[in-house]
């Protein structure tokens, strides 16, 4: 079984990690969703707290925003698989992630005609 | 009637020098220069239509375009430094400027920029700081001093009052202070308060309106006005006339002012360093300087101290300025005698730096020999110390030692007071005549061509 943490702010990706204060977190296997998913609210946003959280958590992926390369290769050293660089809402970010089809820095429109804004 | 001119939006955007973006009144990216594609690493056709903060992920505090609302309803441009990461994981300082603008049927947007600060955060980050590609050399102890305060000075915009003696480095100072500070991408002018009668001083700082007095055939901005978001550096503020200090005074605490002749007032937002060479407490004393401007201005302090008083200094600035000297005449000048090194350090260097700056530069001509030796230097410097050795016996008449410091004073601003243009023309004269008008032999005395001696001829009419 694997576990993904996604920051977030509101239905979006975080823009930022070192910025993010709500992450969600889900256990998940074979595309599926394991139990029920649940949404942290930090204190205060910090790259080195998400990090150290990530690995407390035994996180296997990642699927953030704009990450600093520094914390990037922490995690991939962490044997973490960080799909980063991801703009768009993070609901079909996750069903993306899950089916093994989100790319790194890809940019989700919801549908073309709509133009993804905060 | 002339169509017209109506510049296309990507083309105006090329033509900003730093990362631009324009955003419609939803904040979604309408266009963006190739420096923002280059940036935040996205090309313009994958974004566009996207919140622009999603893509420029700056910490600002526009995480959810609070700032590009506030512009959007203030129609006020905002300007807030911080950092973005890009698409290459790189995070980069900035400083992120968003103002308003409007398409041509007046719909709102906005133009965002943001600069990359980079070379300017890495230099603040280093906790020693080095002046010296500024041409601001000093390792003692004073100089420590004041280079630690540059920092403190810039990041504030508190009023500075630079005192110091002529040829310190009072404008080097101030001019650094702006380059460090937030402001230092609007303008930096300087005025020189004692250079200018009254009126004209008054005009020169708050501009006046067309038809204020004869002559005002057009409206003028005035420095404040053109300073607005700038520094602006009031140098000899001591020799300010008093009425216009009243004013100055006016416009600091306010921060707005009427123009000569007009009748709207307006507002700027300026920051003030002010310098001086008088002493300005003793002039409040005098009543020759308002105490409530000494104390506007007197917020942050700072007192660059004369040459003699910078114990180690004068070596290294020696050095400097013939190094400088030599590379721009091109010639291979090694150093100083061991003897004319130390009448440098023993001189009092009343000029301070430029002083030093312009006897090295007046010996560096001279010499044509590997190092510079007694005969290459300005004689008034020994003429001084000379004057001072016989100054050192018990003189019971103190107005006669001054007399005589100011006859030497004079004297050496009549001798310094002569061009190097001059000194020239002279130098090609006595090579001739010492040669007997032979040019080969003249020329090869004083280190030149024929050619170059035949230029100079001709520059001074020697032929």
């Amino acid at each position: 079984m694997r576990k993904l943490l996604i920051p977030i702010q509101g239905d979006f990706v975080a823009p930022r990690f070192d910025l993010a204060t709500e992450i969600f977190m889900a256990r998940f296997e074979n595309g599926e969703v394991v139990g029920e998913p649940k949404t942290i609210i930090m204190e205060r946003p910090s790259d080195e707290g998400l990090c150290q959280m990530i690995v407390e958590e035994h996180i296997t992926d990642v699927v953030c925003g704009g990450i600093e390369e520094l914390h990037y290769n922490f995690l991939v050293w962490k044997k973490v698989k960080v799909l980063d660089g991801i703009i768009g809402g993070w609901q079909m970010a996750l069903e993306k992630a899950l089916s093994g089809r989100l790319q790194q820095g890809e940019i989700l429109q919801q549908n073309s005609d709509e133009p993804l804004s905060l | 009637m002339m169509p017209k001119f109506v510049p296309e939006t990507a083309t105006l955007l090329e033509g900003i020098p730093y990362p631009a973006m324009i955003l419609d009144d939803t904040f979604r990216i309408v266009a963006m220069n190739r420096l923002m594609e280059a940036m935040t690493g996205y090309p313009l056709d994958r974004v566009i239509g996207i919140h622009g903060e999603l893509v420029v992920r700056s910490n600002t505090g526009n995480s959810r375009g609070q700032n590009y609302s506030r512009v959007l309803q203030t129609e006020e441009s905002l300007s807030v430094s911080g950092d973005i990461i890009n698409c290459y994981r790189r995070k980069i300082p900035i400083q992120y400027t968003i103002s308003p603008v409007k398409s041509e049927s007046g719909v709102p947007g906005l133009l965002v920029i943001a600069e990359d600060t980079s070379a300017r955060v890495d230099v603040s980050k280093s906790s020693m700081r080095d002046f010296a590609s500024e041409e601001l050399i000093g390792y003692s102890p004073k100089m420590q001093k004041v280079f630690d305060m540059i920092p403190l000075m810039a990041h504030t915009d508190a009023s500075v009052l630079i005192t110091g003696e002529t040829g310190t480095g009072k404008d080097k100072i101030a001019e650094i202070i702006h380059r460090e500070s937030d402001r230092a991408r609007f303008p930096f002018i300087k005025i020189n308060c004692g250079a200018l009668p009254l009126d004209l001083l008054e005009s020169e700082l708050f501009g006046h309106v067309k038809g204020a007095f004869t002559g005002a055939s057009r409206n003028k901005p005035g420095m404040f006005k053109l300073a607005d978001r700038g520094t602006l550096f009031l140098t000899e503020i001591g020799d300010m006339p008093l009425p216009l200090q009243v004013k100055l005074l006016s416009v600091l605490d306010d921060r707005q002012f009427i123009p000569v002749g007009g009748e709207k007032s307006i507002s700027v937002d300026v920051r003030i360093i002010a310098a001086t060479h008088r002493p300005l407490r003793e002039q409040v004393r005098r009543n020759a300087f308002r105490e409530d401007l000494f104390y506007r201005l007197n917020v942050l302090h700072v007192h660059l101290p004369p040459l003699r008083e910078r114990e180690g200094d004068i070596r290294y600035l020696l050095d400097h300025f013939l190094e400088k000297y030599t590379q721009a005449l091109g010639k291979t000048i090694v150093g100083f005698t061991p003897g004319v090194m130390q009448s440098l350090l023993d001189y009092p260097y009343p000029g301070n730096i430029r002083e030093m700056s312009n006897i090295v530069e007046y010996a560096a001509n001279i010499c044509k020999r590997k190092k510079i030796s007694k005969e290459h230097l300005p004689p008034y410097i020994f003429e001084k110390q000379e004057s001072e050795i016989l100054n050192e016996e018990p003189e019971p008449d103190a107005p006669r030692v001054e007399a005589s410091v100011t006859n030497i004073e004079e004297k050496r601003n009549g001798e310094t007071g002569e061009s190097w243009g001059a000194i020239e023309r002279q130098m090609v004269v006595d090579a001739l005549k010492e040669h007997g008008g032979n040019r080969s032999k003249a020329a090869d005395d004083l280190g030149w061509g024929r050619m170059k001696l035949w230029r100079k001829m001709k520059k001074y009419k020697l032929l």
